[in-house]
C-alpha cells in the first residue's frame, strides 16, 4: 500500500511529468511563464485544483453515472478553479492581474480533466490525493523551470515571490528579450524537451 | 428509467451544493476583495486622474445612495485650488463582461479631467489596450458634461480603438452612464464638499 502510494506520487515527478513527458496542458505553459513567479502561482494554482478535484471525484465514483461523468467533473473542476480565483482575488491580487484569464482557463486544462477520468474514478480517494499532489508539483517545478529559463535569459532577473528579484544580472547584461515573447515560449520548451527526451533516452 | 433519474438528482445536487458552496467563498472574500481593487484599481487610476491633487481623495471617500445602489465618490483639492470628484461605472457588454471606468470631473465648470479603466477581463493586446495604452481614454479628457461621448459609429464623437469596437463601446457606456451619474448626484455632492 505505501509503496504503491509513492510510486502514484513519484511517477507525476519524472515518468509523466505533465509539461514535458506528457505534453499535455501546454495552454498555461507557454502563455505565463514569463516569470518564475507566474509559473510558480499557476502551478500551485492548478494544484490546489488537482488535489481536490481528484479527491471529489474519487469519493464520488460510485455515486456519478457514467453517462454524464464528464458534465460532473466539469462541475467539480469549474467549483474550485473559482474557489482559486476568488481567493488569489482575495490574497494576491498583482499576481491574479498577471494570470489574468489563465486562472479561469484551468478548468479546461486537459490535465485536471485528465486526472480525473483516467486515474480518480477509478481509484481510493487517498492514492487520488497522491496523484494529484504528484501531478501538481510536476506540474508546478515544470513550469518554475521554463520560468527559470525565460526569464533568466530574457530580463536577466529570476523572481521568486512578490515582484522583487532575488538575483539579478548586472547592468551589463544585454536581455534575450525574445524569450520572454511568445516564439521564445516555444523554443525554451523545445529545447527543454529535447533535453528531458536525451536524458530519459539513456 | 432509474438510470435517468439518478443522472438527474446526481447533477441537480452536484450543482446545488457547487453554487451553494461558490455562494458562501464569494460572499467570505468580498471585502478583502473590495480592498484589494481600491489599492491596485481604483488609487492608481485616481492618481493618474489628478497628478496634482493636494488631499488624499482615497482617504476622504464617502458613498452616495444613486438608485438602490451606493456610488463611491473621490473628492479631489486641484494644484490650482478648484475641486473635483472621481467616481466609477461599470460599462455593459465588454468582450469578457463589465469594463469598470473611473472617470474624475470637475465641479466648476463640469468637464471631464480624465478617465482611466480600472476592472476589465478583456483580451490580452485587443481590449486590454484600453487599460494598458491612455490614448483611447485620453479622448474623454476635457470634454465637457453635454458631449456626446458614443463612439462615432453610435452618432457620437469617440474613435474607437480598432480592432476592439466591443472594448471600445463598453467604455463609452461607462463614460454615458458616469454623465447621467454626475447630472443626478451633482446637488447632493455639493452639499458633502462644502
Amino acid at each position: 500500500m505505501a509503496q504503491s502510494l509513492a510510486k502514484e506520487f513519484t511517477k507525476g515527478l519524472w515518468a509523466e511529468l505533465p509539461p514535458f513527458r506528457l505534453v499535455l496542458g501546454l495552454c498555461p505553459v507557454l502563455a505565463v511563464t514569463k516569470t518564475v513567479e507566474n509559473g510558480i502561482g499557476m502551478g500551485v494554482a492548478t494544484t490546489f485544483v488537482l488535489v481536490f478535484s481528484n479527491l471529489l471525484v474519487s469519493l464520488l465514483r460510485n455515486i456519478i453515472p457514467p453517462k454524464v461523468r464528464i458534465a460532473c467533473y466539469i462541475v467539480i473542476i469549474a467549483t474550485f478553479v473559482t474557489i482559486v480565483e476568488l481567493v488569489m482575488q482575495a490574497y494576491t491580487y498583482p499576481l491574479f492581474l498577471k494570470l489574468g484569464i489563465f486562472i479561469p482557463l484551468i478548468v479546461v486544462n486537459c490535465i485536471v480533466l485528465g486526472r480525473a477520468e483516467a486515474f480518480a474514478s477509478k481509484n481510493n480517494p487517498v492514492m487520488a490525493i497522491a496523484d494529484g499532489l504528484g501531478i501538481g508539483i510536476g506540474f508546478t517545478l515544470s513550469l518554475a523551470a521554463l520560468g527559470a529559463v525565460r526569464e533568466f535569459l530574457g530580463a536577466g532577473t529570476i523572481t521568486i515571490w512578490g515582484g522583487n528579484p532575488v538575483f539579478a544580472m548586472p547592468e551589463s547584461f544585454q536581455a534575450f528579450s525574445f524569450m520572454v515573447e511568445a516564439p521564445g515560449a516555444f523554443v525554451a520548451l523545445g529545447l527543454m524537451l529535447a533535453c528531458m527526451n536525451l536524458i530519459g533516452s539513456k | 428509467m432509474r438510470e435517468m433519474i439518478s443522472m438527474i438528482v446526481v447533477l441537480t445536487a452536484l450543482t446545488g451544493i457547487a453554487g451553494g458552496l461558490l455562494a458562501a467563498v464569494k460572499t467570505g472574500t468580498e471585502v478583502k476583495i473590495e480592498e484589494q481593487v481600491l489599492k491596485f484599481q481604483k488609487a492608481p487610476a485616481i492618481e493618474e486622474i489628478f497628478p496634482g491633487a493636494t488631499n488624499d481623495p482615497i482617504m476622504e471617500r464617502f458613498n452616495l445612495q444613486a438608485g438602490d445602489s451606493a456610488v463611491q465618490i473621490f473628492p479631489a483639492k486641484m494644484a490650482d485650488g478648484s475641486r473635483a470628484i472621481a467616481f466609477e461605472t461599470k460599462g455593459k457588454g465588454g468582450y469578457g463582461g463589465d469594463v469598470g471606468l473611473m472617470v474624475g470631473i470637475k465641479l466648476d465648470n463640469d468637464q471631464i479631467v480624465a478617465a482611466r479603466v480600472t476592472t476589465h477581463a478583456e483580451t490580452p493586446g485587443l481590449g486590454a489596450r484600453a487599460k494598458d495604452d491612455p490614448t483611447f481614454v485620453s479622448q474623454f479628457t476635457d470634454k465637457p458634461l453635454d458631449t456626446n461621448l458614443a463612439l462615432k459609429s453610435d452618432n457620437g464623437s469617440i474613435d474607437a480603438m480598432s480592432g476592439a469596437t466591443i472594448t471600445s463601446r463598453a467604455v463609452t457606456l461607462a463614460a454615458i452612464q458616469a454623465q447621467n451619474l454626475y447630472k443626478n448626484l451633482k446637488p447632493e455632492i455639493l452639499k458633502q464638499m462644502p
